[in-house]
């Protein structure tokens, strides 16, 4: 019924099979803004935060998505700037991803906030002195770029390529894309690291501050470092899970194993940078405002030491060993596993970064926080899967995403 | 500010004349702790021990006007307000709270140690005539923005604008006093300007037993607590094991 939008030489998935398949993703999607509604029309009383939890699940997965995200950004990086040719063939899916991460995060924020008409005030009233103010910027001027960078995408379609101006839209941008990939990696690093500022700048709260240089914290260099390291580890992920549902081979194993090991480096000298960071935590800030270590990570039912083993170790020094040695890549068990991990990595590091932050005690007659998100956070929060589905199913069927589809499909 | 707390009783007479003083909105079931709306907060502090050891202390708490490192206004809530919708007066010391300008993005909450920021969940609902009953002088809140205690900020602007039109620049000790001292039948808060050497709080703080809460985070905020027992004025911080004050 659609074959006529489907582009030339790749194989899909009959029509019905497709609807049935977006019915299921829409119905989630569906519950998502039933909870989104009630969250912007019954308020903030929707969900389980409270006055000892300001920011909880949707600030994580905010942090998390935009940290996820960072694959477009990096990626585009190592293609235009570096020039990483056979990136070529996987950034397309990168800033596809990167355009679902984006646009999430944005639409998370429009939820979180307690007034959401009063968003523009961020612009309009902005404080410079702010973490969150350079991150609303750059995260919108962002956003555009990446949506500049889809839009030629969208242009590939078969039947849009036909119209004469879309086609020469498309190629002019295509020729100036280095320019906004360039743009895009500047914008990243400032609103990736001023994420991270945003807990390293709380001078109140000793689990989460840091020192650092001039205004930025080294947590600011951190997420930024963390974001470049586990974002194309992220791509790679959604590209197995795409192939794994499509039973196709998408990407060539040469360019997942040259992202794979660039992100290796960069998971490993991340997590480098991180133990240094976390031993001078421990043994100098956190001290000197009358906290030893264990203080964080006890007294309490969940927070453990074994959290930040979790961070570290397992899904930190372990996806480097992994994605930096030759042997990991080769095998795919070992290569997805590090890769799974790595993605887990920047996803706890968040974490605690938001909710341990609001967990840990400050005043010393007070107690730990927990806290457990509602049914509306959960379903607001997954609403942005379900969105990425779908628009990822409706791009794979209806745009040339994979360049090496047809060569490694040839059946079709 | 500063309170004496081996005078206060925990009679939480100056809670109730906060709430009725700043239109502070109630639920309807009071029961959920978690998000309720107290500018000012009696916690009860307890030193651990068994009977006949066992002492408590009651602390209440306001918003601690914080002033930062060197005073620069570099308090932890208002550096990160991303809309400038709370502000520090270099006039007053005073961190106000701009109700029509702030979104609701809580980061001041996430910024603050002494949890004295509160959220409004929900729209503030006042029993059948009972609005007859709000005070004029201090606007009430909607659903979804921050507030918090203003050391009662419009009778200073009442006695400034008095003192303006009397043609003096200086406000007297008691002209500007705060609903919660005023109501203390214990005569634990004492109020004033804390760089007025007229102002009985400008000795009150030189006491060898004031301190302030969390001073080691370098928050320097503006209200001082007293009290002779040792136990209570190390709860004021954090410390290591082991390590002396």
């Amino acid at each position: 019924m659609d074959s006529a939008l489907i582009p030339k030489g790749v194989k899909r998935c009959p029509t019905w099979q497709f609807a049935l398949w977006i019915g299921a993703a829409g119905a989630v999607l569906l519950w998502g803004v039933v909870a989104m509604l009630l969250c912007w029309f019954k308020g903030l009383n929707q969900t389980n935060m409270n006055d000892s939890y300001g920011f909880a699940l949707w600030i994580w997965a905010d942090l998390a998505v935009i940290a996820l995200g960072g694959g477009a950004f990096f990626t585009g990086f190592l293609r235009y700037i570096v020039g990483k040719d056979e990136l070529k063939n996987i950034i397309n899916y990168a800033v596809l991803i990167g355009f679902i991460c984006y646009s999430s995060a944005l639409l998370i924020l429009a939820i979180d906030i307690g007034q959401p008409l009063r968003g523009w005030f961020i612009f309009w009233h902005a404080n410079v002195h702010s973490m969150l103010t350079e991150v609303a910027f750059c995260l919108t001027c962002y956003f555009g770029v990446l949506t500049i960078e889809y839009v030629p995408l969208i242009l590939e379609n078969r039947q849009i390529d036909k119209v004469p101006f879309f086609h020469r839209l498309g190629h002019n941008l295509h020729e100036v894309m280095a320019v906004f990939a360039a743009t895009g990696a500047f914008l990243s690093f400032f609103h990736q690291g001023s994420l991270g500022g945003v807990p390293g700048v709380l001078f109140g709260r000793p689990f989460a501050y840091r020192e650092g240089i001039f205004i930025w914290p080294w947590t600011f260099f951190l997420y930024t470092w963390s974001a470049a390291a586990c974002g194309p580890c992220f791509t790679i992920l959604i590209t197995w899970i795409t192939e794994k549902i499509t039973k196709k081979k998408l990407v060539k194993q040469n360019v997942i194993e040259l992202l794979a090991k660039i992100s290796g480096w960069m998971i490993g000298t991340y997590i480098i940078a991180k133990i240094i960071d976390t031993w001078y935590w421990a043994k100098v800030t956190a001290p000197s405002a009358g906290f030893n270590l264990m203080d964080f990570y006890s007294n309490n039912p969940f927070y453990g030491i074994w959290i930040l083993i979790l961070e570290i170790v397992i899904c930190g020094v372990v996806p480097a060993v992994i994605l930096i040695s030759e042997k990991g890549r080769k095998n795919p068990v070992a290569l997805m596993t590090g890769i799974v991990l790595a993605v887990l990595g920047a996803c706890v590091n968040r974490w605690v970064m938001v909710l341990q932050v609001m967990a840990v005690p400050v005043l010393s007659f007070e107690s730990w926080a927990m806290y457990y998100p509602s049914w509306q956070e959960v379903a607001t929060t997954i609403l942005p899967v379900a969105y990425g589905v779908i628009l990822i199913s409706f791009s794979y069927r209806y745009l040339p995403i994979f360049p090496q589809e047809q060569e490694l499909n040839p059946e079709a | 500010m500063v309170i004496d707390l081996d005078k206060c009783t925990g009679c939480g007479a100056c809670m109730v004349a906060c709430m009725a003083e700043n239109n502070v909105p109630f639920k309807e079931d009071e029961s959920k702790k978690l998000d309720s709306i107290t500018w000012l907060r009696v916690y009860r502090l307890t030193n651990g021990k068994s009977f006949p050891d066992t002492d408590i202390c009651y602390l209440p708490r306001p918003c601690q006007h914080c002033g930062g490192k060197g005073d620069h206004g570099h308090s932890p809530c208002v550096s990160v307000c991303p809309a400038t919708a709370t502000d520090y007066s270099n006039d007053t010391g005073i961190v106000s709270q701009i109700y029509t300008r702030c979104f609701g993005c809580r980061y001041c909450m996430a910024a603050c140690p002494y949890h004295a920021r509160y959220f409004n969940w929900w729209d503030p609902v006042w029993p059948d005539g009972m609005e007859k009953y709000l005070s004029p002088n201090v606007s009430v809140r909607m659903r979804g923005i921050v507030e918090k205690c203003s050391f009662c900020f419009h009778r200073y602007q009442i006695a400034m604008e008095k003192a303006h039109y009397e043609g003096r620049g200086e406000l007297e000790e008691n002209e500007y006093q705060t609903a919660c001292t005023q109501a203390c039948p214990a005569n634990a808060i004492t109020f004033g300007d804390l760089s007025n050497p007229e102002h009985a709080v400008y000795e009150l703080k030189k006491n060898k037993n004031a301190f302030r809460l969390l001073e080691r985070l370098q928050t320097n905020p503006k209200v001082y607590y007293i009290s002779g027992r040792e136990w209570v004025r190390r709860a004021g911080d954090n410390y290591l094991k082991d390590e002396k004050k």
